[in-house]
């Protein structure tokens, strides 16, 4: 994103139109829904771009991670923070949800990245389904009936903070120390290793950081919709989360919110065709695989996306170089 | 005390054995050669050095340390570092940034520092860039710093690789098959590149090599490898008449 005072100028910009869009009802709320919807998928898929994109391992169950967010900072809301002032609590539940999600993708990753190759697909698709069914029979949280009794805390400005945030946390830990260790694994683990980047050290803090933005991304689908159940989490979300990085572009945050804003608002454009656009969207992605299998933005990415200092190492080397070749 | 030391090196795959009672004691500032024909056990050897593998058997020790069981980042950390018989560069990734990703361990800053862009990072983000690019121009690289290291020459990306193990700070350097592919008039300048980083870096090397030209020109001590045992150790010129090399390298009739 664009340079420290522009930055903040234009995010505050951002922010103060979602508030009042909010605030006087200036869309019509059913757009305003798909709006906020797009705004949970940009989380979700840049949050799992990171592990399949940057890193280049393979995790299919990213659905697990949003549900543990979504039960954790639901229970909070519903049950642990008062009720009247549950707005102000909400950031805080949120926070919870993720670190929530956080903790169990740690202690998913830390014996699965002891291997190395394809059994992270393996393990997440179980993880996935362990949720699902763990939340299903625990009775206290509804079981399979769901959850419910959340407000509407779920807000545009909410959702506008929270993707700011997200987008601009994951471009800084990219292109941060870290994040070239997350791209040099990606390249060629061993090489990587021998380069003195401790390569299972940094898998895990990648997968943590993924799966702590799944978390929010569903705390803030549970307060969009103020109903849960096991079922939203299951394989088939996964899945969509999966076709919106591979549509978007894999390692790209611009692909991120490319992929899940055409994927989010093409569901809703093909809504009345009703089962056919069960057929259209998996058509869509075979024929991207065909013939653009990187995504449309695959490991491109915008100028704006990329730090300033990162942007311009090589050329203020140079004009240093110069200076001081000058004086000498 | 000797910089590296091997002892009873010993590795097998499943029931072959690769290397068996591999034995090498190098002095600092040493340039040694290991040749052999092709599945003679060299690169397996340089795998069990920085820790790919872990022995079966045997004993390594860098300058006194023992090294057998460490993590890969662990030895380089310890002055390791080694290039790639098949060039092992990140590809998609810039000239500058496959330097420096070899600072990684010499950065110092937290992840949170990195996330959030406060503390250290801006600093060291800046340190590191500097010297990386610092590098680069050494070796004349630096013009390119802005590419991907796929569209480099291959000679450049030899050259590269060295340059990226040299920014680990290593004070011995793994040298696997540098001249694989090149034509003689890059080979000579390979030969004054290495004496040229051997001192510049005051480095310790061991080359594994198959090009006769390189390893007789720049190496002071030759160990000869053929199916996984040492089948002779000396100078160049005491290898080059040795009849059980000439034996491995070229068949039984030919020696005679």
């Amino acid at each position: 994103m664009i340079s420290g005072a522009s930055f903040f100028l234009s995010t505050f910009a951002g922010f103060l139109t979602c508030c009042l869009i909010q605030r006087f009802k200036l869309i019509n709320p059913y757009i305003l829904m798909v709006i906020m919807y797009v705004g949970i998928n940009i989380i979700l898929t840049a949050s799992l771009n990171l592990i399949n994109g940057y890193m280049g391992e393979f995790s299919v169950g990213h659905a697990g991670f949003m549900a543990v967010g979504a039960y954790v900072s639901s229970i909070l809301t519903v049950r642990v923070f008062p009720v009247q002032h549950a707005q102000w609590f909400f950031p805080l539940a949120l926070i919870a949800g993720g670190m929530g999600a956080g903790l169990v993708g740690m202690i998913v990753a830390i014996p699965s990245f002891k291997t190395r190759g394809d059994y992270l697909a393996i393990v997440t698709l179980a993880f996935n389904m362990i949720v699902k069914s763990a939340i299903e029979n625990i009775d206290a949280v509804g079981g399979p009936r769901g959850f419910l009794g959340m407000s509407k805390l779920t807000t545009l400005p909410w959702i506008f903070v929270w993707t700011v945030l997200t987008l601009w946390i994951i471009r800084n830990f990219i292109y941060s120390n870290y994040g070239r260790g997350v791209l040099s694994i990606r390249e060629d683990e061993v090489a990587s290793e021998l380069m003195g980047v401790h390569t299972r050290r940094v898998k895990v803090l990648t997968f943590v950081i993924s799966s702590f933005f799944a978390g929010v991304a569903g705390g803030l689908f549970a307060h969009l919709l103020q109903f849960i159940n096991p079922n939203s989490f299951n394989i088939l979300k996964s899945t969509d989360i999966l076709i919106m990085v591979y549509l978007g572009g894999i390692g790209s945050i611009v692909g991120s919110i490319i992929g899940a804003t055409i994927f989010t608002v093409l569901l809703e454009i093909l809504r009345p065709l009703e089962v056919w656009r069960m057929v259209i969207m998996p058509l869509v992605l075979v024929f991207l695989m065909l013939f653009r299998p990187k995504g449309i933005m695959g490991f491109r990415e915008l100028r704006l996306f990329v730090p300033e200092q990162y942007r311009k190492a090589v050329a203020r080397w140079r004009l240093k170089r110069k200076e001081y070749d000058a004086v000498s | 005390m000797p910089c590296l030391e091997v002892k009873n090196l010993t590795h097998y795959f499943g029931g072959l054995c690769a290397v068996s009672d591999f034995n090498l004691a190098l002095e600092t500032g040493e340039l040694v050669g290991i040749i052999g024909p092709n599945g003679a056990g060299k690169t397996t050897v340089f795998n069990l050095i920085t820790g790919i593998y872990r022995p079966t058997k045997g004993l390594i020790r860098f300058n006194g340390k023992n090294l057998t069981g460490l993590r890969p980042a662990a030895i380089t950390a310890r002055g390791i570092a080694r290039t790639f018989q098949n060039i092992r560069l990140f590809n998609n990734l810039s000239v500058l940034d496959n330097v420096r990703i070899a600072h990684y361990a010499g950065m110092k800053y937290t992840p949170l520092e990195g996330i959030f862009q406060i503390g250290r990072f801006s600093d060291e983000e800046e340190r590191i860039s500097e010297r990386s690019l610092e590098l680069l121009e050494r070796f004349n690289i630096s013009e390119l710093a802005e590419t991907e290291a796929r569209n480099l020459p291959y000679g450049m990306q030899r050259r590269l690789e060295i340059v990226r193990a040299l920014a680990t700070k290593p004070r011995l350097l793994l040298l696997d098959e540098p001249a694989a592919g090149m034509n003689p008039s890059e080979i000579l300048k390979l030969i004054d590149f290495v004496r040229i980083i051997r001192k510049e870096f005051s480095l310790t090397i061991i080359l594994i090599e198959h090009q006769m030209r390189l390893v007789m020109g720049v190496c002071e001590r030759i160990t000869v490898l053929d199916f996984g045992a040492t089948i002779a150790e000396g100078t160049p010129e005491e290898i080059q008449n040795n009849p059980k090399v000439l034996e491995a390298y070229l068949g039984e009739e030919a020696a005679v």
